[in-house]
């Protein structure tokens, strides 16, 4: 069986219908089932040469790609902005060049800037490009990742409820996931500070719901995003405290979902700030099932985009 | 590429009865079927494996046990394609560490396929035996592999494609020959 994959990099999801989303989620269930085998090593991407370009700090998006790539047999170069000509003053563009004149097929990047990736892909002839996260735009395998837990537990994701609560605002998580959750038929709804919500809620074809637990009011899905600590001192929220109290997720938050909910977190998770640890280590968390479904997905999206040539 | 139909090497019958004085073959050559593991490759050598096992069930009243296998990833030629070819599922229902596996596909043509297929059956054990059946060969082998249990030898040019076809995946099953349209 054949099919037609048009898509070179994976930038953001904007363009991708629901057909190719619901084959890379068909392909990451092949990629999870050799995770299990003593020899988690195929040789599909022999010889190609895959550059990991973190501009921002990241463990897990980083050691993810890594892996998946390792999995796939490709070559592997880690290059961090730290320590690299990057502190010396070179731009995007001639690092992205220099990295083609080396011969990469392939470069994964995460970047503070809103559309570095996209950059990126405009000034590369040949490469593919890997969006590990651009600012407070994009984070496409995140929100790929987070479909794939979610469609192995349901099957169908078809009419399912999904809360998302925290800092929606400055989440390139959350705007991805609500791209490719709607793209798969679910309901959205947010919740969180409202100094810490988008004006364009409606836009996002979401709703928006102050109270927590009214959000997660026949959820299938309760989403948790990271706060982080600096915004409590931009002065968007009173402490971290206040924040817990009101929106952090313990267990009679999701005792208002559906009784089989899933609680999902991209991680890394902050105990007692968003989610309390009977919780996030509780039996309806599949955050440690995230971690291993990035590594799947990301093998899927590597072959998808690598494995051929693209006509 | 457009497919002319030139003509039907195999009809359901013609299918059935090769599959039968396989499975003979296989109990005979192996001395019965004691370790003997069917894995078909994806994805139609995974239903003639499951009517190999069949036939061995009725002849030898044993239930063999039976894998499938993709080989996809393993595949050489993935940068010379132009659409990608779609990874299926692999699953053994066993260890297959010292096991007689038999590999169970549709049709050898350069050899090319099995090259794959053993490197992917190595990756998941240790087995004391493979052994290869087929139900056409077509000759032009590319690499020096040979089937050890053949349905039907059928001398190609390489402008013609053989087709296996299956019930479970095409409605029918029968083997035909095909010439690319100019």
């Amino acid at each position: 069986m054949r099919m037609e994959w048009k898509h070179r990099h994976v930038l953001d999801l904007k363009d991708w219908t629901r057909e190719e989303i619901l084959l890379l989620l068909d392909q990451a269930k092949n990629m999870d089932d050799l995770m299990d085998r003593p020899i988690k090593k195929v040789p599909a991407l022999r010889g190609k040469l895959v550059v990991n370009l973190f501009f921002e700090a990241s463990t897990r998006t980083r050691v993810s790609f890594e892996l998946a790539e390792k999995m796939l047999s490709a070559d592997v170069v880690n290059w961090s902005a730290s320590g690299s000509s990057v502190g010396k003053g070179e731009t995007l563009r001639d690092t992205a060049w220099t990295l083609e004149a080396m011969g990469a097929d392939a470069v994964v990047i995460r970047h503070g800037s809103v559309g570095s990736a996209h950059y990126l892909a405009k000034k590369l002839h040949r490469a593919s490009v890997f969006n590990g996260g651009d600012g407070a735009y994009s984070h496409p395998t995140q929100a790929l990742l987070d479909a794939y837990t979610a469609w192995k537990h349901f099957k169908n994701l078809e009419g399912r409820k999904i809360s998302i609560i925290g800092d929606i605002l400055h989440s390139r998580v959350a705007r991805s996931d609500i791209r490719v959750f709607r793209e798969l038929g679910c309901e959205i709804v947010l919740s969180g500070p409202e100094t810490l919500m988008p004006l364009d809620v409606k836009a996002l074809g979401v709703s928006y719901e102050p109270d927590p637990r009214k959000a997660v009011s026949g959820s299938d899905i309760v989403y948790l995003l990271r706060i982080q600590r600096e915004r409590q001192e931009e002065g968007l929220f009173p402490s971290l405290d206040e924040y817990y109290l009101r929106f952090g997720a313990d267990l009679d938050l999701v005792m208002h979902a559906k009784q089989e909910a899933l609680v999902m977190h991209p991680g890394p998770i902050n105990r007692r700030v968003e989610i309390d640890s009977s919780v996030a280590d509780g039996a309806q968390s599949r955050i440690l099932q995230q971690v291993r479904s990035g590594v799947a997905v990301r093998m899927a999206l590597l072959y998808l985009c690598l494995g051929g040539v693209m006509a | 590429m457009k497919l002319r139909e030139k003509a039907r090497l195999m009809s359901e019958t013609d299918i059935e009865r090769a599959l039968r004085r396989m499975a003979h073959e296989i109990v005979e050559s192996n001395k019965g079927l004691k370790e003997v593991v069917l894995v078909g490759i994806q994805r139609r050598g995974v239903f003639l494996a499951n009517r190999i096992r069949e036939v061995l069930r009725q002849i030898e009243q044993e239930k063999v046990p039976t894998g499938e296998l993709d080989i996809t990833l393993y595949r050489d030629d993935l940068t010379l394609l132009h659409d990608h070819p779609v990874v299926h599922s692999t699953s053994m229902p066993l260890d297959i560490t010292g096991k007689r596996i038999i590999l169970v596909d549709d049709v050898i043509y350069t050899g090319r396929t099995i090259r794959a297929a053993l490197d992917a059956l190595m990756d998941l054990g240790r087995p004391s035996v493979v052994q290869l059946a087929v139900l056409v060969d077509r000759g032009h082998r590319e690499l020096p592999v040979a089937p050890n249990f053949v349905g039907k030898n059928v001398p190609t040019s390489r402008e013609e494609v053989v087709e296996v076809r299956v019930t479970e995946i095409d409605g029918i099953n029968e083997v035909v020959i095909c010439e690319r349209e100019a």
